[in-house]
């Protein structure tokens, strides 16, 4: 397949760009940075589709839209089944001859918020892992149901405040630890699954390619910070993901064929998770003294997660 | 290519076998389907002829009936042919796509199996999940019968995929009555199908890379009643389409179709209106009640989206008392059926009586002594120039006579 080499981010930036700059996402929204890097790390044609989201509302208000490629939304849940029916109707006209062009590479991708992807889009996203359709799923995770008002999901973390888990004078914020969405959609045996982030964007562009490149079901969550609901100032959006992957609160791995793990990136200095935590407002409730044993339980659990990381990748099982 | 399956001139199938091999003759491409009673055949009859290479397309297994249709949007907003089966509480869960079908003018033939909604739990015929289905913008076509299931299938793909149309449609059939009944079918031979469905011609493919498509926007305030609008007046539009291929069909096999059909209207003075395979039991009772001198005559709805009403007031013209029969939980109201012929009948010069009759909810029998006490009923009303009973009854209901509504018409 064609894949644009990518050498410097000057380069990157004037590439194959078929995700508009006109859309309505949050100013310092990483949902952007993530989808224009995936746009832009493949020559092939598109057929993009997404589930109800924050993306989704931002890039195709009617009359108009931001995707410069064959794209398709239907419900909140169903971007997964609707994408890799699309990618057998391909292999069917294919077969047939009835496609316009027939010997056209097309490479079939689906977005999804957090909130769709862990919750209510997860038994479609397990379906069609299950069936092995070839295709990448990105997950574009900012830990919380932001285009509805900023809701929990589960994949938003311990000790959060959200709209629905209200940190007060009775409460820490949201109670339960973040779904393992990376190890659950692992055990579906998919060739590829990977953790990714925008601000190492060479790395996360390598690992788009390598699972548009894979043949069978990729999955790949990407951090995507969200300065509304995580409230951040738009301007701090890498800086503050330079936080998350270096305090490992998202360490960036992959998973080959379900079992073979492989870290990404180490941390020159590992930070402090209260570094991250201090610099954004939904945590800000966690350094009053009675509940600062949240953020030590969240150290302990990113120690523990970091240390289970690495044996498996030694083990290679 | 595909493997040749045989057909005879007369085969007997059931309806979900005659279902199965009008997917099998119209070539569809993708089929996006999740299993389930009465329908299941279907899946299970294309299942088998992907097994043994009779087709050229594929065969998705999906993991609820909300991923089958919409695994069928995916695969028709890809340009190619699509149909699937459903019935009952899986058509329910598929409500919500069914509206994102219809809203993106996507052509899917959707064969309901029909059968009653829970609770309680029932696996019988009633048409509960079809009338369900009658706001979501779909053509909804009805068979009484195996071979109307055969017929009205390849038709649906022709009418559905036309380009003055592009609206999906469903083909409906009775649970078990019509759809595990074995009946003599005399099918198309695989090239006269082939020939009559024809090919797709996608419109917004979005596998035509030279012209990129966004399917399912976002419109507000500014645009959805605009859009909604269209979509409606595409359905109210599809009429000369539904017969043009009626027409088409009546000259290949010489079985006709119409959106609304009369059995001796011609001088009938009372009628039981239905839909279903409790018409052709409709037409009997009206057969031995001539002979006890009631001039009775049985009007069937073939195509209940777009709803014929001007069809309706013709063939209702000279009819004095009208049976309504709704197959389907009311729920608090009128029968939904009831509603629509009312409403053509109100803005009738003749105004006649028009009377609901609420029966065999989750497969409950209806006799021919039930329908006779119906027409008798009807007569009763004609002669005395108003409503004699409660204006909604349940038939064959265990337990006292349950009615609602009194007229105040004289």
């Amino acid at each position: 397949m064609a894949i644009t080499s990518i050498k410097n981010l000057k380069e990157f930036s004037t590439s194959n760009d078929r995700f508009e700059g006109a859309h309505t996402l949050c100013p310092g929204c990483a949902h952007s940075m993530i989808v224009r890097e995936l746009m832009n790390c493949t020559d092939d044609n598109l057929v993009v589709s997404a589930n109800t989201g924050c993306l989704e509302v931002s890039t195709a208000v009617y009359p108009f839209t931001s995707w410069d490629t064959s794209w398709i939304h239907i419900g909140f849940e169903n971007a997964a089944t609707s994408v890799s029916a699309a990618q057998v109707m391909h292999k069917v006209r294919k077969k047939k001859g009835t496609l316009k062009d027939n010997d056209a590479p097309v490479k079939f991708v689906a977005f999804g918020g957090d909130g769709s992807t862990f919750d209510i889009g997860f038994q479609w996203l397990s379906g069609a892992f299950e069936r092995q359709h070839d295709f990448t799923y990105i997950c574009l995770d900012n830990e919380n149901y932001a285009n509805t008002g900023g809701q929990r999901s589960s994949a938003t973390p311990i000790g959060a405040t959200t709209s629905t888990s209200v940190a007060g004078t009775h409460s820490y914020g949201k109670k339960e630890k973040k779904k393992d969405i990376v190890s659950i959609m692992a055990a579906h045996g998919s060739p590829y699954v990977a953790q990714l982030a925008p601000n190492k964007w060479k790395m996360m562009a390598k690992g788009f390619q390598k699972a548009l490149e894979t043949e069978g079901p990729c999955f790949i969550n990407t951090v995507s910070p969200c300065c509304t609901e995580w409230k951040f100032e738009p301007k701090d959006t890498i800086s503050i993901t330079d936080l998350a992957v270096d305090s490992l609160m998202f360490p960036m791995y992959e998973i080959i064929d379900g079992h073979e793990l492989n870290i990404l990136y180490r941390p020159k200095n590992v930070l402090k998770v209260e570094d991250y935590l201090g610099a954004q407002g939904r945590y800000k409730h966690l350094f009053k003294p009675e509940y600062r044993h949240i953020i030590d339980k969240i150290q302990k659990d990113i120690d523990e997660d970091w240390a289970r990381l690495q044996r498996r990748e030694e083990a290679r099982v | 290519m595909a493997v040749e399956f045989e057909v005879n001139e007369r085969e007997v199938w059931d309806g979900n076998y005659a279902a199965s091999q009008a997917l099998r003759q119209a070539d569809v491409d993708v089929v996006v389907a999740y299993p389930i009673t009465p329908s299941t055949p279907i899946v299970e009859n294309y299942g088998s002829y992907v097994g043994n290479g009779y087709i050229d397309g594929e065969f998705i297994m999906v993991e609820s009936e909300h991923a089958a249709m919409s695994g069928c949007i995916g695969a028709s907003a890809a340009g190619g042919r699509v149909a699937t089966a459903t019935s009952s509480q899986g058509f329910a869960l598929m409500v919500e796509v069914l509206y994102q079908a219809s809203g993106m003018r996507l052509p899917i033939v959707l064969n309901v199996v029909n059968r009653a909604l829970a609770s309680p739990l029932n696996v019988r015929g009633d048409h509960a999940d079809m009338y369900l289905g009658r706001d979501c913008g779909w053509l909804q076509v009805s068979a009484f019968n195996a071979q109307e299931a055969y017929d009205l299938a390849l038709c649906a793909f022709r009418i559905a995929e036309h380009h003055d149309v592009r609206l999906p449609m469903m083909v409906h059939q009775d649970g078990f009555i019509t759809s595990h009944t074995a009946q003599n079918v005399y099918p198309l031979s695989n090239e006269a199908a082939k020939k009559f469905v024809g090919t797709i011609d996608p419109v917004d493919d979005m596998l035509d890379f030279s012209r990129p498509v966004t399917y399912g926007a976002q419109t507000e305030e500014d645009w959805h009643f605009e859009h909604k609008a269209k979509q409606h007046k595409a359905i109210m539009d599809s009429v000369p389409v539904i017969e043009e291929v009626f027409a088409e069909f009546k000259a290949l096999t010489g079985r006709e179709y119409k959106r609304v059909e009369a059995y001796d209207m011609e001088d009938a003075e009372v009628c039981i209106i239905g839909l279903g395979t409790t018409v052709e039991s409709a037409r009997v009772a009206a057969k031995e009640m001539r002979k006890e001198g009631v001039k009775a005559g049985v009007v069937a709805m073939r195509v209940f989206r777009p709803f014929p009403y001007e069809e309706l007031r013709e063939v209702l013209k000279n009819v004095k008392s009208i049976g309504v029969t709704d197959r389907s939980s009311p729920g608090g109201a009128m029968g939904a059926f009831y509603n629509e012929v009312s409403a053509a009948m109100m803005t009738s010069e003749s105004r006649p009586l028009v009377t609901n009759y609420i029966y065999g909810l989750g497969g409950r029998d209806i006799s021919i002594e039930n329908l006779k006490t119906i027409f008798k009923e009807q007569q009763a009303n004609a002669d005395a120039g108003h409503i004699t009973t409660d204006i909604q009854q349940f038939v064959n209901l265990r337990g006292p006579k349950l009615g609602f509504f009194k007229s105040k018409r004289s």
